[in-house]
């Protein structure tokens, strides 16, 4: 058994790691990603956790997964189907077997397979592979339990902690089929469990003996594989989903500024890890407070924009409902605020979980009256650092509420980030009152140009003003009702927001002789990208237009001769 | 500190109707901010919705009339960000205890450094008639043409409920005693509610009747004094008694009653038991209604906390921007 395997070169590979909710398979996926990227690798990773609080062990409802691509060269999406199934037990296969591709390879636990995992995962026999139609001879079935418990047998640890270890051997074998250097995953162990050594060192021992499974028995698999790295961008990265490069992109926004951040919130899935995340940092002096509910979120918000802070609010579907009376106060107040809808599947709770692109037109139409304000959609889940820090740049430069959209999919996709460096980040020039202004001050007195009002902040001697729900003079500040008024501060606001400079609508693919445009909107755009590549890649025209700034935006699209061809 | 007056304090021309409890308690606060000396650049008003949310067009201070209910949490956010401002956060009954009770029990919950200040005229006013969270019931309004079928709350109760640490009470048209209970709010370093007994001119005329005059008080009200025996009456002839779980009104000199027997007010006590006792009294069970300082005591603030949390950790964690935060992760370099 000592003979080589033939080594495949693939371009890109789709790894499911899936398991019980408790199986750790996302720290295993999310190591294999990792160490691929060390080696140059793209790499793009989505988690697939259960809607339910707690499904029983073993049942279907309880499987958890976390899908790893890895590509040669940039990888926008974690895939689709899946070349490789990780299935430690049998609820895990019978759910997620329908998402392999033909051939994949899958990878089982074969000691949790037995009589009462295969009733929990409604088999109806011990025939399990022949139920789902498998061809055994893509299987890699393996006592994975059994070998991990007989590895740390001396090890004196209890079988509770042993059985949390599995999830290295799955790693292990993967590893191995697809050429890994161990060295990297096990520094990475090392690293992780710095402060337990004794932890770093099981979960080290149990992935070699997964590899040397692997290497010793081949695996009953044709061959291994290898990821080679494409085109390489030299830098220092790290993995990062999309709610903390939001949360990393107001930190960011807000030092540049010079101003102090405020975050009010209120739990709700899939936004509250931008909560969580910036929790963390208040040694940089950022302040979060979680709010007794979604309104009072962005009500602080907007109480913190007002005395001085580069504010946010974080939120989901039906928490931007909740929001939206504040957030037309924020509009006729003309304060600075961010609000991150990280959207979900609705109406109502609908799918919690689970992303849908569907809050556009309430962000943009769902309040009463002409509410003008600016909305970016980030594009991926980096994307969001930079879309993130723009939202805010936009809000403290032009003195209004900006929504930033991002989804559940790329909220908690992650993929790997080149580390930013602050200075080259664009400067962020908030637009305070002046000296002149000093006790002359008044609200809604506008730059001639740019029409956005100064800001005063409370404290500051001379320029006390009140700001308010009411329509106000634009000259003088007072309550006014005055219909001519009224027309022309609703156009003011428009202007103002028409005035914001935002990039070109960027066309990609055939964007000069393209049959077909595809159009869409920020967190698509890895799926509609690679859906055109593929379409080009088999001879057709196609061009790609991806908004990003959708309030307001570029509205000179570069020429595309897209025909009326259906497809 | 500079030198104020209320003039310093005062813009504009108030809209209330003429008689209007809003109108003294106006003056009573612009007196009260004067005297406090506090720089008008330094407070902020902040209020939501309702007759008496128009109050901070009224003051020469930075502030917000903004959305109902929600005014507690809009200062809230304001507080924590710049706790060096005053803040007064002015709401009615319906703003505070209809359509903001969330943000007004959390406030308190919190103990955020605000003087939250509560007109309470049992009547919606401005949407011209409808009954409102403190009206009785039974109560005979525009909404309610044959009589509300609910109970009201009653503030003090839903105060001590959210575990507040400072109410007091006041009746707008009493000037001396609303400035005293504005002035022991601003002292009081917590969410500070007073609640301002209030006359609506127009939609509930006489709601405080017992205790809108001078004469009134005397013989409806006490006004109770932190450390001072609960006495009141024309010649302070009455008093407070404790009496079993409950208490009584006892006249001084009689059934060999002294002035020694009377419960000395306590307002700092922690265990607001009877605290809650002498707010909840009223007239129709036979009691005196309570005026000044019921409950004042000191506790942690939010917004002292959350900033001083933000010092401690600084203290603590080695990282203080953001290019010293991204060393935090597991960074890896591709050459």
């Amino acid at each position: 058994m000592n003979e080589q395997l033939e080594v495949k070169e693939l371009d890109n590979v789709v790894i499911h790691f899936s398991g019980d909710s408790g199986d750790g398979m996302q720290l295993a996926g999310n190591i294999f990603s990792t160490v691929s990227a060390t080696v140059g690798n793209g790499i793009s990773t989505f988690p697939d956790y259960p809607a339910d609080i707690r499904a029983p062990q073993g049942s279907l409802t309880g499987v958890s997964g976390f899908q790893v691509r890895i590509g040669s060269g940039r990888v926008l999406t974690p895939g689709d189907k899946c070349d490789v199934l990780v299935a430690m037990n049998a609820a895990a296969l019978k759910m997620q077997y329908h998402y392999c591709k033909p051939q994949a390879t899958i990878i089982i636990d074969t000691d949790s397979f037995g009589p009462r995992d295969l009733q929990k995962a409604e088999f109806k026999s011990d025939d399990y592979l022949g139920e789902m139609g498998i061809d055994p001879d893509r299987v890699v079935a393996c006592p994975i339990t059994k070998m991990v418990k007989d590895c740390l047998a001396d090890t004196g640890m209890d079988n509770k902690s042993i059985l949390k270890c599995r999830n290295m051997f799955a790693l292990g074998l993967v590893s191995w089929l697809f050429n890994r250097d161990l060295e990297l995953i096990n520094n990475f162990l090392r690293e992780k469990f710095r402060k337990k050594p004794a932890i770093a060192e099981a979960n080290i021992k149990v992935v070699e003996a997964g590899y040397n499974y692997g290497n010793n028995v081949h695996a009953s698999v044709p061959n291994t594989y290898r990821i080679e790295t494409k085109v390489k961008v030299p830098g220092r990265y790290m993995d990062i989903t999309g709610n903390k490069a939001t949360a990393y992109g107001l930190m960011a926004a807000a030092e540049k500024a010079g101003l102090r951040l405020f975050l009010g919130s209120y739990p709700i899935t899939p936004a509250t890890d931008i909560l969580h995340e910036l929790a963390k940092h208040k040694s940089m002096g950022v302040t979060t407070v979680q709010c007794e509910d979604e309104i009072a979120g962005c009500a602080s918000a907007i109480g913190a924009a007002f005395a001085g802070a580069l504010a946010a609010t974080s939120t989901s579907g039906p928490g931007i409902c909740l929001k939206s009376e504040a957030l037309n106060l924020a509009v006729i107040d003309e304060l600075p605020l961010v609000v991150v809808d990280v959207q979900r599947g609705g109406p109502s709770t609908g799918l919690p979980t689970k992303s849908e692109q569907t809050d556009l037109l309430q962000v943009l139409y769902g309040r009463n009256g002409e509410s003008p304000m600016p909305v970016i959609a980030a594009t991926s889940p980096t994307d969001c650092f930079d879309a993130a820090y723009h939202a805010c740049k936009i809000a403290l430069e032009h003195m209004t509420p900006v929504v930033l959209l991002t989804d559940a999919f790329i909220a908690n996709g992650s993929s790997a980030w080149r580390l930013p460096d602050i200075n080259d980040l664009p400067e962020i020039h908030p637009h305070y009152a002046t000296e002149e202004q000093k006790y002359k001050y008044s609200p809604y007195k506008r730059d001639p140009e740019t029409l956005v009002r100064y800001w005063a902040i409370p404290g500051q001697e001379g320029y006390t003003h009140i700001l308010g729900g009411l329509e106000k003079d634009g000259e003088t500040g007072a309550i006014s009702t005055d219909p001519e008024n009224h027309d022309l501060m609703d156009h003011l606001r428009w202007d103002k927001v028409a005035r914001i400079p935002v990039p070109d609508l960027e066309v990609l693919g055939d964007k000069d002789d393209a049959d077909l445009l595809i159009v869409g909107f920020g967190s698509t755009y890895g799926h509609l990208y690679s859906a055109m590549e593929e379409l080009r890649a088999a001879g057709h025209k196609i061009a790609l237009a991806q908004f990003k700034y959708i309030n307001h935006c570029r509205r000179t699209l570069p020429k595309c001769s897209a025909s009326t061809r259906k497809w | 500190m500079n030198e104020y007056t209320a003039q310093d304090f005062k813009k504009g021309q108030p809209r209330w109707c003429p008689g209007c409890g809003d109108h003294f308690f106006l003056a009573s606060l612009q007196k009260a901010m004067a005297e406090i000396g506090v720089p008008p650049y330094e407070t902020a008003v902040i209020s939501g919705i309702g007759c008496s949310s128009r109050l901070p067009y009224y003051a020469n201070t930075y502030a917000m009339q903004t959305i109902h209910g929600r005014s507690a949490a809009i200062a809230t956010g304001a507080k924590v960000t710049n706790p060096n401002l005053t803040i007064w956060q002015v709401s009615g009954d319906g703003d505070a205890l209809a359509i903001g009770g969330n943000h007004f029990i959390h406030a308190m919950r919190r103990n955020i450094n605000l003087n939250m200040i509560l007109l309470n005229n049992r009547i919606y006013g401005l949407t011209k008639g409808q009954y409102s969270p403190t009206s009785p019931r039974g109560f005979v309004s525009k909404s309610s043409p044959y009589g509300t079928t609910e109970d009201p709350f009653r503030p003090a109760e839903l105060c001590f409920g959210a575990r507040g640490n400072f109410f007091a009470r006041s009746v707008a048209s009493d000037n001396t005693e609303t400035m005293a209970i504005l002035q022991a709010a601003y002292r009081h370093q917590g969410a500070a509610v007073c609640e301002i007994l209030q006359n609506c001119v127009i939609f509930n005329d006489g709601c405080h009747d017992s205790v809108y005059t001078s004469a009134g008080r005397k013989e409806n009200a006490i006004y109770v004094r932190h450390g001072e025996p609960l006495i009141f009456g024309k010649d302070n002839e009455m008093g407070l008694i404790q009496e079993g779980f409950g208490l009584k009104v006892v006249k001084i000199g009689e059934n060999g009653i002294t002035k020694d027997d009377i419960l000395v007010h306590d307002a700092h006590c922690m265990d607001n038991t009877l605290q809650l006792k002498l707010a909840m009294m009223s007239n129709e069970d036979g009691f005196p209604v309570a005026l000044g300082v019921i409950r004042d005591v000191d506790a942690p603030t939010y917004d002292a906390a959350v900033n001083q949390q933000i010092e401690d950790v600084k203290a603590k964690k080695p990282y203080h921007t953001f290019m010293e935060m991204l060393e935090t992760n597991d960074i890896w370099e591709v050459q």
